[in-house]
């Protein structure tokens, strides 16, 4: 996969972030260029789906800075904030589709708020959208009424109707069976080589990850184990990269009584 | 050992009103803050270029005011007509009981009529909303708002707060005129007096001040339902029963901060 450009669309330096006094995030550096797909890569509780949330400004940071098409996104104001968010485009692990509309308004949706174009040449957009992701047709079914690869596809037909130059996705293989998960890996590599997008993709898939990544940033407790091709991950000799790769446990295994003598003890000390 | 028992009782104690009371101080200032950002989006949208839809605030009247008449309309009128009952009941002891036409006029225009209208959208609206912005914020689609660039305050908050504005004072005066009408069909049979002589008698009881007194509620009472009810919406977390927990919490206390704020206002306007 060749990466077309190296200029950075995105640029997180030392980020630091707490929850409470519990720090989540631990010294992240990161950079992603131009046309390139980025996975963050980590087990369970390792800090990628916060990570994420940070890159969309959804929390205020604690320390480092993330910087978006090279601005420092903690210094924006709200409407220069309200002009980026229209250059990104985010599909949500659940699709996160508004209920209360069917496919089609939900991915008029941002043409509605953020243009002034006429009705039609609004539905003309989404149609096209929805046919880039093979939902054409599903305009008029409600987001209850989809099977969870189509409530994916959706999210992303809407997530691309404004011509983003960046796309986020939070663990797009999440709940898909396999053949519907690798037809949405494929659907991210169109979407690549159609838009020219950079895109940033969260999961723990390693099938996916290691089938869409230019390259792969593994977290681990909050912190970055490597960053590098999906070869250089793969033949990583980090023992906990090896235990993700090969899905090893390194806990010990605990004995039923002894953890349930350790709950009791806890709830008793507090 | 009893003493520092006690100690530790009172440390737990002490530690947990403090926690309620900073809680209580937070909530207050996330209101103040949604109240005066969707203030700001329904002033100044048009010139952020994202202006409050009239579409989604017509359809907000709808829910919250429209289809809270028939309530509020059976209410009122059982609520006069109750009033009606006690007082003459009351005042046959002292042979008053034509006095009972001044008592319902008075009290209704400024006290129930609008309490009755400010209790019936707090349970139903109060409610919805709570629910409607908790899922919503359950399900991502709170996110979804927000890194699409819409300010949900401005999706979610300005609409429901217009349409409370514009709802709840019209809400009291139906209300108003129920409860009035109520008195009347009792006052009827009881006092055997014409409906037409009796709302002569009302209208010559009442000042425009009565009436202005109970819409200046119902415009506090809008804007506290709106504020209890999206604050609780958006701090639901905890899956279907935090959901729950929310939105019988925002009933509660709209119920609670309607009813506060009457007595407080009583005590001021009626000085």
């Amino acid at each position: 996969m060749n990466v077309e450009t190296t200029q950075p669309v995105i640029t997180v330096n030392n980020l630091v972030t707490y929850y409470g006094d519990q720090k989540i995030l631990d010294d992240v550096s990161l950079t992603v260029n131009a046309g390139e797909i980025m996975v963050i890569m980590g087990g369970s509780g390792s800090g990628k789906s916060t990570l994420l949330r940070y890159l969309l400004g959804l929390h205020s940071i604690d320390g480092g800075e993330i910087c978006l098409f090279g601005k420092d996104i903690s210094r924006l104001s709200t409407r220069e904030w309200m002009e980026m968010r229209k250059k990104i485009g985010v599909s949500f692990q659940g699709g996160a589709l508004f209920n209360s509309m069917n496919v089609g308004e939900n991915v008029r949706m941002p043409l509605r708020e953020h243009t002034q174009l006429d009705e039609n040449t609004m539905k003309i957009m989404s149609r096209m959208k929805l046919e880039v992701v093979n939902l054409a047709g599903y305009e008029h079914l409600m987001p209850a009424q989809l099977s969870g690869g189509m409530v994916k596809r959706a999210a992303l037909a809407r997530a691309i109707v404004m011509d983003p130059s960046i796309l986020f996705f939070d663990e797009p293989s999440a709940g898909l069976d396999p053949v519907v998960a690798a037809d949405l890996d494929n659907l991210i590599l169109r979407i690549r080589e159609a838009m020219k997008v950079s895109i940033v993709v969260v999961t723990h898939e390693l099938d996916s990850a290691f089938k869409i990544a230019d390259r792969i940033t593994v977290l681990d407790r909050g912190r970055i184990l490597m960053v590098g091709t999906v070869d250089e991950v793969r033949h990583s000799d980090n023992p906990r990269i090896r235990n993700l790769l090969t899905r090893t446990s390194e806990d010990e295994p605990v004995d039923a009584d002894e953890y349930l003598q350790r709950l009791t003890e806890g709830a008793m000390r507090n | 050992m009893a003493a520092e028992f006690d100690t530790g009782r009172f440390r737990q104690l002490s530690e947990l009103l403090g926690r309620k009371f900073v809680t209580g101080v937070e909530d207050f200032g996330y209101g103040a803050m949604l109240f005066v950002e969707s203030v700001m989006w329904l002033l100044a949208g048009h010139w952020m270029q994202q202006r409050v839809r009239l579409a989604a605030v017509a359809q907000e009247m709808v829910t919250i005011g429209v289809q809270a008449i028939p309530v509020v309309t059976i209410l009122a009128f059982a609520n006069g007509a109750m009033m009606a009952m006690q007082g003459i009941y009351t005042l046959r002891d002292f042979g008053a009981e034509s006095q009972v036409v001044t008592g319902i006029a008075m009290s209704v225009t400024r006290e129930f009529g609008v309490l009755i209208a400010g209790i019936v959208v707090a349970g139903r609206s109060g409610s919805a909303i709570a629910a409607r912005i908790g899922t919503m914020q359950m399900a991502q689609e709170i996110d979804a708002l927000r890194v699409m660039g819409i300010s949900p305050v401005r999706y979610l908050v300005s609409p429901i707060l217009a349409a409370m504005l514009v709802m709840m004072p019209l809400l009291a005066i139906l209300s108003d005129s129920m409860a009035i009408l109520g008195g009347g069909a009792i006052s009827g049979i009881e006092l055997h007096i014409s409906l037409e002589t009796y709302l002569s008698r009302v209208f010559a009881v009442l000042a425009p001040w009565d009436i202005f007194q109970g819409l200046t509620k119902s415009v506090v009472f809008a804007v506290l339902i709106t504020l209890v009810a999206t604050s609780n919406g958006f701090n639901a977390s905890g899956g279907a029963e935090g959901l729950g927990r929310a939105t019988t919490r925002s009933v509660v206390l709209c119920i609670a901060a309607i009813v506060v704020a009457d007595m407080i206002f009583t005590f001021f306007l009626s000085r």
